[in-house]
């Protein structure tokens, strides 16, 4: 009697897929909201700083100063696409946003060049994204230090006193792992991680709530049926919707936003996989918290907050005061994040990220006990 | 005598509350016995206590021939049971709903068929098979969540307060097929607000305040105090039992809380 009964989990299964087909909302939700997730966070949560418009007031109007215009539009940070005359009207463009950044020439530009002095170039910019003004400055004071070594050399050169063939010292930087640096690159695969968790432990543990308040649970403590029979029968087919997403999600990142894993693919789908157990073990501790569905969604949007927040899927964990980086240990996103940027940015393989697999298994058999222990408890 | 049902001094505590004091009854194999007695007075509790959900915390209890205690997966696959919510998937059809329980209680194949079709003809659900539940009216539903209770043909069917909500003629109905079941032998448990069903039961208990404080025939609780009809004896026993809950107050008065 108390063997594992494959009639009894059969039934549970076929079940499940009947409601999974029939609740067109849910399945929306697993379809359409991984997509529509990285749709919205691939573009919207872009923190590269390019083709900001610029606004220009070039009271020197030499060959100088045009030539000044021309190297700030080749950075590709600024777009010094409109011209004014005036404080005035700068004001007004910072003002209305039309131009995040101001860029003043003085009237005596090219006679200062020229003749062999200093020329003052001021650069206003819209502080109040900091991250686009902390960008934009250090972008211009590099065109700044480029330029004056550029005229520096020439000056020498035209004086005859010295014959230099380059800068005294020449700083060459590269940038590994996701050498355009851009935020896509960085963003896209974290996303798998997240969508994934919110995704699927919200239909997870609407499957077992929904059952507790229709009163079939009561129904189902009178039969036969043990939980573990139950358990699997309702867990399997959010394993099969969990790769659904998964695939969607990485097909999308791929084929869409081009950003394309450097590290092997089956590694990814397999710790993937070690990953959505962990979900659903968490759907499953939600579901035997929460009476109703209402509370099993508000339950996944306070797991939301601190996974944005906290497992370095924007910010980086190292800099965070103690406490915040021990409570983003907690969360088995942020080991998530680890692998998938490993796998997709450095293309590393299991050598490198055997630590965080382990903690991934770890919190998968840890919260997968726990979560079928209160699941009994609740049945019985 | 057969004994479907044998309780000996069952008592149910959930922490230092009491649901259940001291409930020894004894059901012949073959008959109806109904429970009757006022809301959260534990009808539910013995009723769960007896299909081996709840374990008791005193007494002893055997179900067809098998202990809650110790076997209660055993008396589970041989009761029928259903409540007054009809625990069914709105969103599945009859047919769906028919197969899944058929699945929970381990048929399959051939006999999973045959038992399906003996009871979509017994309980008359032919033309409804390929409706969803969510479109049943509360009758059919009820109908629907009985056949569901009787796939597995089992030996005691347990019915808490089945008839709930549903209107008089789905009541007829069902109450009928009730008795034809029990004449063909299968034990019936059931507990019920309606006393023309109560009269109808081969045996009656009243449950009050945790306690079985009247058991007999229908007609020997008449006798034994004196009243005409079941609803003057419900009446009576709670006044008698509590004279100082404020709804009696209110029923000497003659009112009718």
């Amino acid at each position: 009697m108390l063997r594992f009964s494959w009639v009894r989990f059969m039934a549970v299964l076929k079940k499940e897929f009947i409601h999974i087909l029939r609740d067109r909302a849910s399945l929306v939700m697993a379809v359409a909201m991984p997509i529509g997730m990285l749709l919205l966070f691939g573009y919207a949560v872009n923190t590269d700083v390019e083709h900001l418009p610029t606004v220009v007031w070039d009271q020197s109007q030499t060959s100088d100063s045009r030539d000044f215009i021309i190297s700030m539009r080749n950075t590709q940070y600024l777009d010094p696409d409109d011209f004014v005359q005036g404080y005035g009207q700068i004001e007004g463009y910072l003002d209305s946003g039309k131009a995040r950044a101001a860029v003043i020439i003085p009237p005596d530009f090219g006679k200062r060049l020229q003749g062999q002095e200093q020329a003052i170039v001021q650069v206003l910019v819209d502080g109040s994204d900091p991250t686009v003004a902390r960008a934009v400055m250090s972008a211009v004071q590099m065109l700044g230090l480029n330029k004056s070594l550029q005229l520096q050399n020439q000056r020498l050169i035209a004086k005859g006193t010295a014959v230099v063939a380059s800068t005294p010292l020449d700083i060459e930087t590269r940038v590994w792992y996701n050498p355009d640096m851009k935020s896509k690159n960085f963003n896209i695969p974290a996303l798998i991680g997240l969508i994934l968790q919110n995704v699927i432990a919200m239909l997870t543990s609407f499957s077992m709530v929904r059952e507790k308040e229709r009163g079939t649970m009561e129904q189902m403590v009178v039969t036969p049926i043990r939980s573990l029979e139950l358990l699997l029968g309702k867990l399997f087919p959010f394993v099969f919707i969990g790769f659904i997403s998964l695939s969607l999600i990485l097909a999308t990142g791929i084929y869409w936003f081009g950003v394309v894993p450097l590290g092997s693919l089956p590694l990814l789908i397999l710790l993937s996989t070690i990953f959505l157990f962990t979900i659903l073990a968490i759907g499953l501790l939600i579901s035997s918290v929460a009476k109703t569905q209402l509370q099993a969604m508000q339950m996944t949007f306070i797991l939301i907050l601190p996974s944005i927040l906290l497992s370095g899927f924007i910010f980086p964990r190292e800099t965070m005061p103690k406490l915040l980086q021990i409570m983003g240990g907690l969360l088995p996103l942020t080991y998530f994040l680890d692998i998938v940027r490993g796998i997709f940015l450095k293309g590393v393989g299991i050598k490198y990220l055997w630590q965080d697999t382990l903690i991934l298994c770890g919190f998968a058999i840890m919260l997968l006990v726990i979560a079928a222990k209160k699941f009994k408890k609740n049945l019985d | 005598m057969n004994l479907a049902i044998d309780c000996q001094g069952l008592i149910k505590r959930f922490g230092t509350y009491t649901a259940v004091q001291g409930v020894t009854f004894q059901l012949p194999a073959g008959s109806i016995m109904g429970f009757v007695g006022p809301n959260g007075a534990g009808k539910t509790t013995i009723i769960r206590m007896v299909c081996g959900v709840l374990v008791p915390t005193e007494g002893q209890a055997t179900v067809l021939g098998y202990d809650v205690k110790t076997q209660p997966e055993e008396i589970k696959q041989r009761i029928g049971y259903m409540s007054q919510k009809f625990s069914l998937y709105d969103d599945l059809t009859v047919n769906e709903n028919l197969d899944f329980y058929a699945g929970v209680y381990s048929l399959k194949g051939k006999m999973a068929r045959a038992q399906k079709e003996r009871v979509i003809e017994r309980i008359g659900l032919n033309e409804r098979t390929p409706q969803l539940v969510a479109s049943l009216s509360g009758g059919w539903k009820q109908r629907v969540a009985l056949a569901c209770a009787l796939l597995h043909n089992p030996q005691l069917l347990v019915l808490d307060e089945p008839t709930a909500g549903v209107d008089p003629v789905s009541r007829r109905i069902f109450w009928d097929l009730i008795h034809q079941l029990a004449q063909e032998g299968m034990t019936v448990l059931v507990s019920t607000h309606y006393m023309d069903e109560a009269a109808s039961c081969d045996y009656l208990g009243f449950v009050f305040y945790g306690r079985l404080i009247a058991l007999g025939t229908p007609e020997e609780m008449k006798k034994r105090e004196e009243k005409d009809n079941l609803d003057d004896l419900f009446i009576y026993y709670v006044e008698h039992e509590a004279s100082d809950d404020p709804r009696n107050l209110r029923l000497k008065k003659g009112g009718r809380g």
